[in-house]
């Protein structure tokens, strides 16, 4: 019996630590830590609500803008706002184009190092290379010598015995498939997805000013005025133009390196299909609304719950039901460690009790993590785009049903096979297939209102604090990258009073309940076989098909105003 | 045993890099710094005969958006950078290796290349509690930043947190989290790098900087570069004459608002705030927040979370506030601007001739026109 400890996690956004223990060569129970913590909670407080979604995007720099679109429209909500058209389309564009960025960076620059030797690819032939990407892909950087040349400059790394960022990986691991070609390939394909992202992104530049972090999010729409015949506005015919050139760049990457790379790699690693998913429940608060954002029924991706695998019944989603257990959480509760409370009636009371630093381990009997664990009807669930694409699919939502149906006869796999690591994997990039057409859809859109003079940005009606009733509360739900975002907010003499949030990796990579039933990562490494304890190479691959964002996690709002004072250092 | 060097022009022509491409890349550095172009030659000179430095990069109470920054750098690309220019030992968002082998090439850079390799700090680093409220494989961020900031030839603090705390240390500040420069005390060369995030066009300038000179940028009182946090954004600001005319958004979405009016009074900082934001811009140029419709929030102010919020209130009394006063006063406010303008270009000349090649790899290495480059 071998206690392995893989921290940090590298390759995720955060500081997550995983323990397990090894039997036989496989996992036979696992911990997820997550060891930091910012307080942001206390900070937000008594702060103007409008401006809430400035700091609030400030949680997470690498699924930057989702807290802000949450916390808008939490604010909304609770103020009773409706947006214009023009501001709904605006927000699903900035947020179809974050899911597509970020989808394409997970591949590439987060998870394919736990499929893809690099070291394996100076043995490759450039032109075997050439040969096998133009099979799987029309696209245009195929040549021989283009390998050739990728190839060299990966050998000039490795003979200067300095390999950068591709130093200190589990070269050599058994584990790995692919052969050199396939891993010259996907080396090449890395750097250009660094490109891709690069380019990609100027989408947000337009819209949002700058990423990460975008700068023109309002209570009550966006701050992108429109004008068919202004150069100064934000949008106008130009930029349409513009961003529908780089939109469909996009589809382009996509359709042509993205996903034949994930069949590709699929093809070589068929058995992770079989493993790497626990819970066997998944969550959805459904996203990109084409209506009112009050109506899921009219969202591009449903909303919904899937229970024990079931696919045949899509359960609905009662915001009521959610909770959060402190159990095994370095966090206290008034009412006593082994309750579960709702957003609304939160509590975060940081109180430390690990071992001193620097330590070897966690005592995982007690509590170990900065991350609380969150529950629907006392069962924890999955999030992210694996639940997201099986609710779509199990409801019946045409281009998903359409898209899965297709991709799992190519890879001659059963729909159970999405219960799995490569599920993930495979469902993040049919999303991100899905999303990049929509991208250009809504831009087109938007120019057509622009063209046809409806040109309403904003709703001002409630800009005006002094508009606003005493208290008020509300709550927005978004499907970030990652999954389910839920922002809780409660306002009081035009100020937040409390806010919460409960999001996508604290559902994922959250500790035990009061129950001991394990969160997701724990519940999905169990039984992960594992060839070498000094290099869980297996580990890393389960867990990275989460694509864990462990700065969100990390609870980060306090709803009841509890106050423990501290004088600053 | 010390890692073998590679010399960057045959690592340039292993990689199929041209001399075009260089010269084109070594340009933009320049005008990056805001060098005079005589400055080319040497800057040429200087990255073909550098090794690659080693660099590391820590994350501490972060969200990682200073390191997605930096994946959107232009010139160089973070490509080049990881490649071409340095050698990035550690970086938790990116690298290959995780968890004992992740530390281990961490402690190998400390050990081996004490003194000259480049520490990069994102986020802040809490030092209430013994400083459990972040610990990396199982240390804390406060002992790790005194170990490796404490050995490296220079550090860069990017970002609001890891400058001054930034977000995290906001009142009431519950993790009693510091910059880097406070956190631990007396560290040498050290940049900060303000902004949430940090520009990766004023990161980049700032290592070719290093990579050329082996030395920083010319600083001012908070160890920021002069080139990108000498200006005032208003001053910069495209939106700077319609200001001055009087033209201004009254409301989100109104006509002034479709037409590119000043956005003074729907909260903006620019008044207050020190950046390059409108020049060098963000995503290859592409746009900057003013530009895109809303107010700056002074992201590169310090302590602009606490100093700059409410960030929908006007600035009270900004001098030459030019909606309420007479055309003569108008005029005056627009001799000011001339003037203040004059003062910041004579203040960059002065900058710029601080900037020397303090200690190059060939010592006949002056300035010199750079012509025939």
């Amino acid at each position: 019996m071998t206690r392995i400890v893989v921290d940090p996690v590298t390759r995720i956004e955060g500081h997550l630590r995983i323990e397990a223990q090894v039997e036989g060569g496989m996992i036979a129970d696992a911990w997820s830590s997550g060891t930091m913590f910012r307080g942001i909670e206390l900070i937000l407080r008594g702060r103007d609500p409008r401006e809430a979604w400035i700091w609030a995007q400030r949680i997470c720099g690498v699924c930057t803008m989702v807290h802000a679109l949450a916390s808008v429209n939490a604010v909304e909500d609770a103020l009773g706002i409706e947006v214009p058209d023009n501001a709904r389309i605006v927000r699903n564009i900035i947020a179809a184009t974050q899911t597509v960025q970020d989808h394409v960076i997970h591949f590439y620059h987060l998870h394919a190092l736990d499929w893809v030797d690099v070291v394996s690819a100076l043995k490759a032939d450039p032109a075997k290379t050439s040969q096998l990407a133009q099979s799987i892909s029309d696209w245009p950087m195929s040549s021989e010598k283009y390998f050739k040349s990728v190839q060299d400059r990966v050998s000039a790394l490795v003979a200067s015995k300095q390999l950068s960022l591709f130093g200190a990986g589990y070269w050599g691991h058994p584990a790995y498939h692919l052969p050199p070609e396939a891993n010259l390939m996907a080396v090449a394909h890395y750097l250009e997805a660094l490109q891709f992202q690069k380019q990609f992104i100027r989408i947000h530049a337009v819209l949002g000013g700058k990423n990460p972090h975008l700068q023109t999010f309002l209570v009550g729409g966006m701050a992108t005025a429109m004008d068919p015949n202004e150069p100064g506005a934000t949008i106008n015919p130009e930029r349409i133009d513009f961003l529908l050139e780089v939109a469909k760049s996009a589809i382009a990457f996509v359709n042509q390196v993205y996903i034949p790379d994930v069949l590709a790699v699929a093809g070589f690693y068929g058995d992770w299909f079989e493993r790497g998913e626990g819970l066997g429940n998944f969550m959805s608060y459904g996203g990109f609304p084409q209506g009112s954002i009050k109506d899921p029924a009219n969202f591009f991706l449903p909303r919904g719950i899937i229970l024990n695998r079931d696919l045949s019944k899509v359960h609905s989603v009662d915001p009521a039901n959610i909770t959060e257990y402190v159990t095994h959480s370095w966090y206290e509760y008034s009412g006593g460690d082994q309750t579960a409370k709702h957003p609304f009636d939160g509590e975060t009371n940081p109180k430390y009790s690990g071992p001193k630093p620097p330590y070897e381990f966690l005592d995982v009997n007690e509590k170990y993590s900065w991350l609380k664990a969150p529950r629907y009807q006392d069962q924890p669930m999955e999030v992210g785009p694996l639940a997201r694409l099986l609710v779509a699919y199990a409801s019946g939502q045409s281009d998903v049903k359409a898209l899965v149906d297709a991709t799992l006869a190519k890879l001659k796999a059963p729909p159970a096979a999405l219960f799995s690591t490569l599920g993930r994997i495979a469902a993040r990039a049919l999303e991100t297939q899905l999303l990049a057409s929509r991208v250009v859809g809504w831009i087109q859109q938007l120019g057509d209102n622009l063209a046809s003079g409806n040109v309403r940005i904003h709703n001002g009606e409630k800009w005006d604090p002094k508009s606003w009733p005493k208290t008020a509360r509300g709550f927005g739900f978004f499907e970030a990258p990652r999954g389910s975002l839920g922002h809780w907010v409660e306002i009081e003499d035009q100020a937040i009073k409390n806010y919460q949030a409960v999001v996508p990796s604290t559902w994922n990579a959250g500790p035990r309940d009061a129950r001991g039933q394990r969160g997701a990562y724990e519940a999905a490494l169990v039984k992960t076989p594992v060839a070498d304890p000094d290099r869980p190479l297996e580990l890393l691959r389960t867990i990275h098909s989460f694509d864990p964002c462990l700065a969100c996690a990390v609870h980060v709002v306090d709803a009841r105003g509890r106050v423990y004072a501290r004088a600053e250092a | 045993m010390k890692p073998i060097r590679d010399p960057l022009p045959k690592a340039l022509q292993l990689r199929g890099v041209s001399r075009r491409e260089f010269v084109n890349f070594c340009s933009s550095m320049v005008a990056a710094l805001a060098l005079p172009p005589r400055y080319l030659g040497i800057v040429m000179k200087a990255l073909a005969q550098a090794n690659r430095p080693v660099l590391v990069w820590l994350e501490f109470q972060d969200c990682a958006g200073n390191s997605e920054s930096m994946l959107r750098s232009s010139n160089p690309t973070v490509t080049e950078f990881v490649l071409d220019l340095l050698s990035w030992e550690y970086h938790e968002l990116l690298m290959a290796g995780a968890g004992k082998q992740a530390e281990d090439a961490l402690e190998r850079v400390v050990r081996d290349h004490a003194g000259e390799y480049i520490a990069v700090v994102e986020g802040a680093i809490p030092t209430a509690d013994g400083g459990v409220y972040c610990t990396i494989g199982g240390k804390t961020a406060l002992d790790i930043a005194k170990h490796v900031c404490g050995n490296a030839a220079a550090n860069i603090a990017v970002g609001a947190c890891a400058w001054d705390g930034g977000l995290v240390r906001s009142n009431p500040n519950p993790t009693g989290a510091l910059g880097l420069q406070e956190a631990v005390p007396g560290l040498k060369n050290v940049v900060n790098l303000g902004g949430c995030p940090h520009n990766p066009a004023n990161t980049a300038a700032v290592l070719v900087h290093y990579l050329t000179f082996h030395d920083m940028p010319a600083l001012d009182q908070y160890n920021r570069p002069l080139f990108a946090y000498g200006d005032i954004i208003h001053d910069q600001c495209e939106r700077r004459a319609h200001y001055d005319a009087g033209r201004f958004v009254e409301e989100w979405g109104d006509e002034g608002h479709r037409k590119g009016y000043c956005l003074y009074k729907m909260g903006c900082k620019g008044p207050e705030a020190n950046y390059n934001c409108p020049t060098v811009r963000w995503n290859d140029g592409t746009s900057w927040p003013v530009k895109a419709g809303h107010g700056c929030i002074a992201c590169a102010s310090h302590r602009f979370w606490d100093t700059k919020s409410p960030f929908y209130k006007r600035l009270p009394s900004v001098p030459g506030f030019g909606v309420d006063v007479t055309a003569d006063q108008i005029g005056w406010v627009a001799t000011g601007a001339v003037a203040a303008a004059m003062v910041a270009q004579v203040a960059g000349n002065i900058v710029r001739d601080k900037i020397r090649p303090k200690k190059t790899t060939d010592e006949t290495n002056e300035p010199a026109d750079s012509g025939g480059a």
